[in-house]
């Protein structure tokens, strides 16, 4: 099961060029980029590792590029995004966001239905892979 | 950003931050065995001339640093050619070395050498990032790494012009940050995706020092240009040049003072060629300012465009000359 998550989700994974072509774009727009990662795949997580600092001032995007490399290589089996941060006054907000990396094997959610007072159902999700523990959780098997 | 873009899409090259883009790389068509290919033809080497034109229009002397910048410049020319051939060849190292004394020109040069490289379609940008050993090393251990690569990412797709490069190497030091740059630089060096120049420039007898004591820098660095100190004719004509972009003029008397003053101001230390003589023309418009006001009458255009040899005599290397040879210490040892 593949993981749709972020910008540019559906398409085919992007290559280190069209990745180079969007951080591109954000450069140009004047957004500082940085790079985040994380092996819990719940879509409600929302606290990503940050790898490094934010990214400011660059005009072209080999550093960032360079980055992400580092991070890749860090964690080879671990989702890896980009974000973009638009600081405008009366925007201050993620601008763009997608993933770089995705491990190669995603095990995939359980539903979950939990029976509530007044036999109300109630439903959650869980990832499989969250059955380990940090860090040993995409070993690539 | 300070527009607000509101619902629009940004595009390319309609706002500011896009001034510069890239151009589609077009498909290269390899030409015959018998094709001919005219160099001047080439849409960029238009671009480059101009460059070049402009070098020789706006820079006064520097014939060695001309001509060696013209070399490059051919160089990039005939590789671009032999690719349109199919000959391909690894691609040149270009990052150079600028020795020379202050106030040669040496950061002016590296601007135009950017904009060559980018008009060749070396660089991507025309952009040089201008650093010095603070923006490098680092005060703590880890902490000269990041430094470095920042910088290197922000010059990235340009000009990395390190400014009095012979500071990162501090022999008499152990265990100074510098080395440390130095090893990441020339590993990103070698590194051939990073379209990225390096420039190390400084003074002649320190970056000779800097350079013997880094055989792997040297060896990496092919282009060593030199800057020569300029005569007094050159040093003339670099203010004529000057005080024509401020807008003003000198009078006939005045020209000779001044020619007269470099005489002396080339005799005292701490002399920085064109920086010197910015310098003196600044201070000769404080003293024309002081005059104009003092006059108490209403002025044309032509007293505010007008330096006149008094200006140029009320400075304090004329007032030490007539001291006769009795040389009094300079009161302000940059005086420049």
């Amino acid at each position: 099961m593949k993981l749709r998550y972020g910008t540019f989700s559906y398409l085919p994974d992007l290559t280190d060029d069209e990745i180079a072509a969007q951080i591109k774009y954000a450069l140009i727009n004047g957004w500082p980029v940085s790079v985040e990662y994380t092996d819990d795949p719940h879509p409600r997580n929302i606290y990503w590792e940050m790898w490094g600092l934010p990214l400011f001032d660059l005009e072209e995007p080999d550093g960032v590029l360079a980055q992400i490399n580092e991070c890749r290589q860090a964690f080879p089996q671990h989702y890896v995004r980009v974000l973009a941060y638009d600081a405008r006054l009366g925007k201050q907000t993620t601008a763009m966001s997608f993933l770089v990396q995705s491990p190669d094997n995603e095990p995939g959610f359980i539903l979950e239905r939990i029976e509530g007072p007044d036999r109300t159902q109630h439903y959650s999700v869980r990832s499989y892979a969250t059955a380990k523990p940090a860090g040993a959780r995409y070993t690539g098997e | 950003m300070t527009t607000s873009q509101g619902f629009g899409f940004h595009r390319p090259g309609a706002g500011a931050a896009a001034a510069v883009t890239e151009e589609a790389p077009a498909e290269p068509v390899i030409l015959g065995d018998d094709a001919e290919l005219d160099l001047s033809a080439d849409e960029s080497a238009a671009r480059v001339e101009e460059t070049l034109a402009a070098l020789d229009a706006e820079l006064v002397g520097l014939a060695s640093v001309k001509r060696r910048v013209r070399e490059i410049a051919s160089l990039l020319q005939v590789d671009r050619a032999r690719e349109q051939f199919g000959l391909l060849s690894s691609k040149p190292t270009l990052h150079m070395s600028f020795t020379g004394g202050p106030g040669t020109g040496k950061t002016t040069v590296a601007m135009r050498m950017a904009s060559i490289l980018h008009a060749l379609g070396y660089i991507r940008a025309p952009r040089v990032h201008v650093v010095t050993r603070d923006d490098l090393v680092g005060q703590f251990i880890g902490h000269t790494a990041p430094k470095t690569k920042e910088a290197i990412a922000r010059a990235a797709g340009g000009v990395l012009f390190i400014d009095e490069a012979y500071y990162l190497f501090r022999p008499e030091n152990e265990r100074d940050y510098g080395q440390e740059v130095i090893e990441i630089l020339l590993t990103e060096m070698e590194n051939e995706r990073g379209d990225l120049v390096v420039i190390f420039a400084g003074y002649p007898d320190r970056m000779a020092t800097f350079f013997s004591a880094n055989p792997g820098l040297s060896s990496r660095v092919p282009h060593h240009v030199e800057f020569e100190n300029y005569d007094h004719g050159e040093l003339v004509q670099i203010a004529d040049l000057m005080v024509e972009a401020e807008n003003f003029r000198f009078d006939d008397e005045a020209r000779e003072a001044f020619s007269e003053y470099l005489t002396l101001r080339l005799e005292r230390p701490n002399f920085s060629n064109a920086r010197s003589v910015r310098n003196a023309i600044e201070r000769c418009r404080l003293r024309q300012a002081r005059r104009l006001v003092g006059l108490n009458r209403p002025l044309r255009r032509e007293d505010l465009v007008t330096l006149t040899a008094d200006d140029i005599r009320g400075s304090s290397i004329f007032a030490d000359a007539d001291l006769d040879e009795e040389l009094v210490e300079d009161p302000v040892p940059a005086a420049d």
